[in-house]
Order: structure tokens, then C-alpha cells, then sequence
């Protein structure tokens, strides 16, 4: 049973990680709190574990003959599609599983939940890798910054037709979903808000050869429009900052953010606007994600037994303790458990908790539990008398304690170490974050 | 039994208010024998609901391809007579719903027309979690057919979602269906599954959430224990039927990708489809459910990709015609099977889309549109106004039928329920097409 400050530690691991192996807590425990939030949040130190996993070599996927083409010409595409977007979902992953600071990558996870942007629809691996690089490198920047640079995305263009919006023709899908998902938050802004906010976004375009944004002057609507009550000649970063500066987006991604890391919760609660007000002082991601992990709730009760992990968090977290590497049949279990990197099922991100707890999920856990066990080397489990195999279990896997019910589950299989890790790993204790 | 009960009132006690946490404290055993006892009836009502993610177009769904207004709104998406199915005077079904148009014919297809609610939302999200908890009015934590669930026993079999997740449709307060995967449903067994089954057992005292994990591992046995004969049943063409790990057969221990359960050509099907293109794989396994009898009354499967802000009709016909296949079979597999005759099944989208075209070919998030109901007990035909194209509400359809009358139908027709248990207070005409 770990001292309360190492299971304080290992909770702020499983949440501003994917969990902390036992020699990671040791040093952990040494520095402290603070100190290990301090040390988790400095972006700027080199990573050379994440440095390590090579980037996926990408091309963008040109179809021969465009509209025209064989099918043959389409199928070979979309192979290629295919072939590089597994590519591309292994690399985050492996990511993910090897870095020594995982926070970045957990932050970029967040973006890529906000943002939620898919690969089915945008089908271009490297316009995706983009986006996701822009989340890794600008996501404890600015928000406005960030907001800004999503809005002239090419995968982003692609999958809220910004791509299609244009003077003569406005189109509202980004501007809809920049308000109700990424910026205010639904009950914020009016129909007329959305149809006047498309016309401040008209103009840009993806070159479909070359996956470069270019912003086409004939195309934009330079008139003035009225937004929120203001009005003016709102462009795309006049509209940025309009929406990013108000009150309401720094409720509404507070809200997001302590949904994520902690618990879910609305914009009306009290930790929200605590953290809202951190945020509008230094409205930067890294400022609102500090203000989240040294929030004193993080680690109360509430908070601790309020997530679940999501079956990334799941599926990363038992193959980092178990020092195994992220594989193509892994991207097949995170399908069976409904969530794929680059493919959230639709703008409004994933979704959290119940969700991940059906009869379908707690199947995929099992078998996945199986298989890592079978593979893994589990000699800290093994080498122990049985009747210490469950602590030891416990330990490797970063669980403070078993319940009763758990520990006389494990003790039933105590003689079969993979056995025991695999029950371990479906047990309640650990399925939580 | 007394320890059941003491769980209940302590888990209720400690808050376990969310859905299907209370659910965890059945005796499963004694519902599955009582399932295999009482098997459904022949002829008893069973509602399977088609979700269509993303805003179906409801006005190229059902066409009012004679109205000038409609072709001239958008003149580069409408399809013109001689496209369309034609079902009615001015009014055709989409060309892709070939197998539909055949229901249609044989007087098995009811198309109620112009549904939707007061204030329509424009939100993806909202507008569908108004559709599933049948709640325009206020937020509701729980879906219309989940307060059914509540109202009428503890089975979660009752409902079942096909896929990972479970929509909102079937969380009732107390209550929860169950969702059943595509793939094989290889449960533990021996030892393991003895383990397996100590370790997803909710006590007193556990935190909620954690006792939502060990309920979906309780559920997970059961539902298996259910379902697993009628799915290991392989019909001819069949590779991969669900297979109990440690029978010696294959697919327990590999992680192998998803096959298909339903149909021989599951695979290359969902292939072919591209993103989760299994409607008639889902669909398969709802008919091999129905058809073994067992208990339960209501399914869910779903299709997405409608949110159709761009090149709509290439889009929108492929979703339509994969739409068509699975209903196309659904009903053939059924056959003139006993059990058949009480299924209706309904499609429903989050909202329907603006009249006029976007410009970009395609058109963006509207408001009312029609629903399809399919069944041997249904009265073919048309129900409830069009939508006045001529009266537009800033360019968008009003709604005809508040959606709310068609799920009271469903729930007095199909599942001889009182509607009021599941959608409140407040006079829902029954529509006739049942």
C-alpha cells in the first residue's frame, strides 16, 4: 500500500500520462508534487524517447485521372490511403508508449479530441499528421493562436467544408461547430451568429496537389458582418480573436479540459470558473493545463474515482507497464473498443465514462488483456511467492490497492502469473483512471 | 436474494444513480432461465430502430420531385421523375432505395411524413439527444426506449444496442441495454472465467463508475450465455461464428479483425463500405436474434456519414443504397418466419436539411424529414402532411408530425407499452400506420 503522497503521484501519472512505471514514481516521490507538475509541463526539454519513434513517411494521396478516374486508379488510392493511415495511427501510438514525458502527447490527445477532426472524411494521412503536429508543437501556446492556425488547417478545411465556403455560396459547417464545439459552447450565439460568422471564413482553399491552404482574396466576403453584436469587417483572424477572447470560451474549454484530465463536468461548476479565470490571466494552453493539475480537486476523491480510462488511455497505459510495443493488431482492438486515433466517430470528439463500459468493451478488454499477458515478460509477477503475486501485480500495473473482491479474484488464478495479470488488468480497479 | 436486495439499497444509497448500475444487482441466472423458459411469442412485437448518423436529407430521401419550388432550390441536387422510385403522384423514393420501393409495393412500407419537434435545434449532438431521449424541452439523462426499460423490468436483454457503445436511445435512469459486438463473442471459460467472473462482481461500497465496469463484465457473461448459441449457429457460407475460448475452436485468443457475423459476406461487405459499413452485417444478427426468440424487444443498429455539407449526392446514394441492402435483407432473411411478423423496423436522423442547396453541392443542417417504417404489420402507405414547401420557416421545412406521436405509436402498437411510462405526460396521438 503505497504512502498517500506515491498514490497522489501515480494519479497525476495515469492523468497527465498514461501512468507511471514504479521507478518513474520513485523519483517522482523525491521531487514531489509540485516539482513533478513543473517538470511534466516543461515542453522545452528534449524527449528522446518520443525522438526516437520515427516520424511516418507520408505522400499525399493523388488519385490518377481526378473525377474521371478507372477504378482502378481509386482503389490503388485508397489502398494507399489505407496503408499510410496505419502507419500514421502506429507512430502516435508508439508515441504515446515510449515517451518520457507523456504529457505532450496526452495534451495533444485533448486537441485532437476538441478539434476532433477523422481521417475518414479527410482521407489524406499526411494532412492529419500536420494537425497533429500543430497540436504537439502549438497546443501550450496560445488558444488564439491555435484556434487560428486550425482554422487554416487543410485537414480542417476538408472536414468542415471550409473548403467549400466561399463569398458567393457561404458554407456554416465550420463555423457551427467553431462556436457550439471549439470556442463558446452550445447556447452562445444565435442562427444568424453562424450564418454571419461562415462569411468571415470564406476564401480559403486546399490545393488538392499539394495539401497547401491558400487564402483566395475573391473568394472572401470582405463586407461587414455582425457577430456576437459586434459588427465589422470580420476576417478569419478578426473572427479568431472575436470568438477566442470571449468569456464564454474560456468557461467552455476550461469545462473541456477538467472533463478530460479529471472529470466530467458543465460549464456551471465551481472548479470551472476557477480554472476559467486562470485561463482568461494567460489564455495559453500550458497556463489552463497547470491551473487543472495543481487544482487541489485533482486529486480528491471526486475526482479520483470519476474516469474511466478511454481505451487509448487503456490500451497505451497496460502496454507501457508491461514494456511492450504498440502493433498494427492494437489499432484493431482500439476499433473494437471504439476509439481510433485520427478517427473520432464525429466532431463532437469521444465520448467518456459509460460509454466505454458496455458488454462489447468489456469482451475487447479481456481479449486484449490476454494477449498482452501472454506476450509480455512478467518475471516482477512470476518470481514472487503466489500469495504476493497480486501485489506485485498491483505494483507493476500502478494500481494503489485491490478491492477484497479483487484481491480473492486474483488469488484464485495466483498460480498462473499471465492468468493473473490478465484478470488484473480487467479488474475495476485498474479500468479506472 | 436478501443480499441482492441489501446491495441495491446500498448501492442506491451511495448514489448509483446512473443508468444500469442498479441493473447489476439481478440475479442473472434466474432471468436467463426464465428467458429460456419464455421465449418471445410468435407474433410478438419487436421495434428495431435504424440510426442514421449526421442529418439524413430527407427531401432527396423522399421525393417531391414534381414541386417547382424543390427543383428550383436546388437545381443541381434534385433528382427529376424519371430518377426517382415513384411511389405517389410528384413523390418518389431515392433511386438507390430499390429494395425499399419493393416493401413499398407490397404494401409493407409506411412513410410518415414532415417529422421533427418544436424549436428544432441545429446541433448534431442536441438534435440527436433530443431524438433519443424524446425530450425536446428540457436535457434528459435518459433515452425514451431506456424509461421504457425502466418502467418495465430489469432484463437488459430487453434492449440491445449492435456495436461497442450503447446510444443514450436505450440508458434508461435505472436501466440499460446491452450492446452486443460484431465480432465473435468469445467469453472466458474454466478457471479464467471463474476469475473473471469473481472480479466483475459490484459490491457495496465501490465507487459507482467502478461498479459500472465490473456490471459490463457481469452483463458480458450473460449476454453471452444468451446469445452465444443462437449466433455459434454458422449458416452455410460462414467463416467465423462466435466461439467459446477453450472449446478448441477458433478466434478466442487471436485478435484477428473483426469478421462479419451475419451475413457470408460480412468482410468484404464492410470492406467494400468503408467506414463502419455493416448495416447489414448488424442488421443480420438483429434477424438471427429475433428469429431464435429471444427476449428481447427492441434493437438499435446505426449508419453514418449523412452530414452531406458538400458533393451530396454520390454520398448520399451510396449511404442510401447500403441502407437499402440492409433493410432489403433484414426482411428476407426474416422470411415469413412466425417470429417475423411483429418486427417494425424505423430509420430516423438528428434532423433533416435546408430545402435549397449550399452551393457547394450539398446542403447544410435543417430541420423536419421523413421517417421510413417497415414490417409485415405495417399499414403500407403514406401518413401525416408533407411539409408546405411554399411556407418555409427562414428556408427551412416545418415539422408536420411531432416526432413524439410516432414513438407513442411504436410504443402502444409494437410494445403494447403505455406511452405516457416513456414519454411523460401529455397527449401523443397514436399515428395509423400500425
Amino acid at each position: 500500500m503505497p504512502t498517500a503522497a506515491r498514490s497522489a503521484l501515480a494519479h497525476l501519472y495515469r492523468r497527465a500520462g498514461f501512468g507511471a512505471r514504479p521507478e518513474q514514481l520513485d523519483a517522482a516521490e523525491k521531487a514531489g508534487y509540485a516539482a513533478t507538475v513543473a517538470h511534466l509541463l516543461d515542453f522545452g526539454a528534449a524527449d528522446p524517447a518520443a525522438a526516437a519513434v520515427t516520424p511516418p513517411e507520408l505522400s499525399l494521396v493523388v488519385q490518377q485521372g481526378g473525377k474521371d478516374a478507372s477504378a482502378q486508379a481509386r482503389q490503388q488510392a485508397r489502398r494507399q490511403a489505407r496503408e499510410q493511415g496505419t502507419r500514421l495511427t502506429l507512430w502516435w501510438l508508439r508515441r504515446m508508449a515510449a515517451a518520457d514525458n507523456p504529457l505532450r502527447e496526452k495534451l495533444t490527445l485533448f486537441w485532437h479530441g476538441h478539434f476532433a477532426t477523422s481521417i475518414q472524411k479527410v482521407r489524406q494521412p499526411r494532412l492529419m499528421y500536420q494537425q497533429n503536429q500543430l497540436f504537439r508543437t502549438a497546443g501550450a501556446g496560445p488558444f488564439e493562436a491555435l484556434t487560428l492556425a486550425v482554422a487554416r488547417d487543410a485537414a480542417m478545411l476538408i472536414w468542415l467544408d471550409g473548403n467549400a465556403n466561399r463569398r458567393q455560396s457561404p458554407n456554416e459547417n465550420f463555423a457551427r461547430e467553431l462556436m457550439e464545439l471549439f470556442t463558446l459552447g452550445i447556447g452562445n450565439y444565435s442562427e444568424a451568429d453562424v450564418k454571419a460568422l461562415a462569411r468571415c471564413f470564406t476564401g480559403l482553399r486546399v490545393q488538392r496537389q499539394t495539401g497547401t491552404v491558400r487564402f483566395v482574396q475573391r473568394l472572401h466576403d470582405p463586407g461587414p458582418k455582425t457577430v456576437l453584436g459586434r459588427t465589422a469587417a470580420f476576417d478569419v483572424a478578426g473572427a479568431v480573436k472575436l470568438l477566442t477572447g470571449h468569456p464564454a470560451t474560456a468557461r467552455h474549454l476550461a469545462a473541456r479540459m477538467w472533463s478530460f484530465f479529471a472529470r466530467p463536468v458543465g460549464p456551471a461548476e465551481e472548479v470551472v470558473a476557477r480554472l476559467a479565470g486562470a485561463f482568461e490571466r494567460e489564455p495559453t494552453g500550458a497556463a489552463l493545463l497547470r491551473a487543472v493539475l495543481v487544482d487541489p480537486e485533482l486529486t480528491a476523491a471526486e475526482a479520483r474515482t470519476g474516469l474511466v480510462k478511454s481505451p487509448i488511455e487503456y490500451v497505451v497505459g497496460a502496454l507501457r507497464a508491461l514494456r511492450l510495443q504498440p502493433e498494427a493488431r492494437h489499432v484493431s482492438v482500439l476499433r473494437r473498443l471504439g476509439q481510433v486515433p485520427f478517427a473520432p466517430p464525429s466532431v463532437g470528439g469521444w465520448p467518456a465514462n459509460e460509454a466505454w463500459l458496455t458488454t462489447a468493451s468489456s469482451l475487447a478488454r479481456y481479449q486484449f488483456a490476454r494477449d498482452v499477458a501472454r506476450r509480455a515478460d512478467l518475471s516482477a509477477v512470476a518470481d514472487e511467492p503466489p500469495g504476493q503475486r497480486p501485489d506485485a501485480a498491483a505494483h507493476l500495473l500502478g494500481v494503489d490497492r485491490w478491492s477484497r473482491t479483487t484481491a480473492a479474484a486474483l488469488a484464485r488464478v495466483a498460480g498462473d502469473p499471465g492468468g493473473l495479470v490478465t484478470i488484473a488488468l480487467v479488474a475495476p480497479e485498474y479500468v479506472m483512471n | 436474494m436478501a443480499l441482492r436486495l441489501n446491495r441495491r439499497i446500498f448501492l442506491t444509497a451511495a448514489g448509483v444513480g446512473t443508468a444500469g448500475a442498479v441493473a447489476a444487482l439481478r440475479p442473472w441466472e434466474a432471468l436467463l432461465d426464465a428467458a429460456d423458459r419464455q421465449p418471445l411469442e410468435p407474433g410478438t412485437g419487436v421495434l428495431v430502430l435504424v440510426t442514421m448518423y449526421g442529418g439524413n436529407d430527407g427531401l432527396n430521401t423522399v421525393v417531391p420531385y414534381d414541386d417547382r419550388r424543390y427543383q428550383d432550390a436546388r437545381p443541381e441536387l434534385a433528382y427529376k421523375a424519371g430518377q426517382v422510385l415513384r411511389i405517389e403522384d410528384g413523390l418518389g423514393l431515392n433511386p438507390s432505395l430499390k429494395r425499399v420501393k419493393r416493401l413499398w409495393d407490397d404494401g409493407h412500407l409506411a412513410v410518415v411524413q414532415g417529422v421533427g419537434y418544436p424549436n428544432p435545434n441545429r446541433s448534431h449532438f442536441r438534435s440527436m439527444d433530443i431524438w433519443q431521449t424524446g425530450s425536446p424541452g428540457s436535457p434528459s439523462h435518459s433515452g425514451w426506449l431506456g424509461r421504457w426499460l425502466d418502467a418495465t423490468g430489469t432484463d437488459p436483454l430487453r434492449a440491445v444496442g449492435i456495436g461497442a457503445t450503447l446510444p443514450i436511445l436505450l440508458a434508461g435512469e435505472k436501466t440499460a441495454g446491452a450492446a452486443v459486438p460484431l465480432g465473435p463473442l468469445a467469453v472466458p471459460a474454466g478457471p479464467q472465467g471463474q476469475a473473471f467472473r469473481a472480479v466483475e462482481d459490484p459490491f457495496p461500497g465501490q465507487p459507482p463508475l467502478a461498479a459500472r465496469v465490473a456490471q459490463s463484465g457481469e452483463d458480458l457473461l450473460a449476454v453471452a450465455a444468451r446469445l452465444q448459441p443462437v449466433l455459434d449457429q454458422v449458416e452455410e457460407g460462414e467463416q467465423n461464428g462466435p466461439v467459446l475460448e477453450g472449446s478448441g475452436g477458433k478466434g478466442g485468443a487471436e485478435l484477428a479483425p473483426m469478421p462479419g457475423l451475419a451475413t457470408g459476406h460480412g468482410p468484404e461487405r464492410a470492406k467494400k463500405a468503408g467506414r463502419q459499413g455493416e448495416l447489414a452485417d448488424q442488421l443480420g444478427i438483429v434477424a438471427r436474434l429475433v428469429k431464435a426468440g429471444v427476449p428481447t424487444r427492441v434493437y438499435n443498429v446505426s449508419l453514418g456519414g449523412f452530414d452531406t455539407h458538400a458533393d451530396e449526392k454520390g454520398t448520399q446514394e451510396r449511404l442510401l443504397a447500403e441502407l437499402d441492402a440492409g433493410i432489403g435483407s433484414f426482411f428476407d432473411a426474416l422470411g415469413d418466419d412466425p417470429r417475423g411478423k411483429g418486427v417494425v423496423l424505423a430509420t430516423f436522423s438528428e434532423f433533416g436539411r435546408r430545402v435549397a442547396a449550399n452551393g457547394s453541392q450539398g446542403t447544410d443542417h435543417g430541420t423536419a424529414a421523413p421517417m421510413l417504417v417497415a414490417g409485415r404489420s405495417v399499414r403500407g402507405g403514406l401518413h401525416g402532411e408533407p411539409p408546405d414547401l411554399a411556407d418555409l420557416d427562414d428556408g427551412d421545412l416545418k415539422h408536420t408530425t411531432d416526432f413524439r406521436r410516432v414513438f407513442a405509436t411504436l410504443l402502444e402498437r409494437v410494445l403494447d407499452a403505455d406511452p405516457e411510462t416513456a414519454l411523460g405526460r401529455g397527449r401523443f396521438d397514436a399515428l395509423e400506420f400500425l
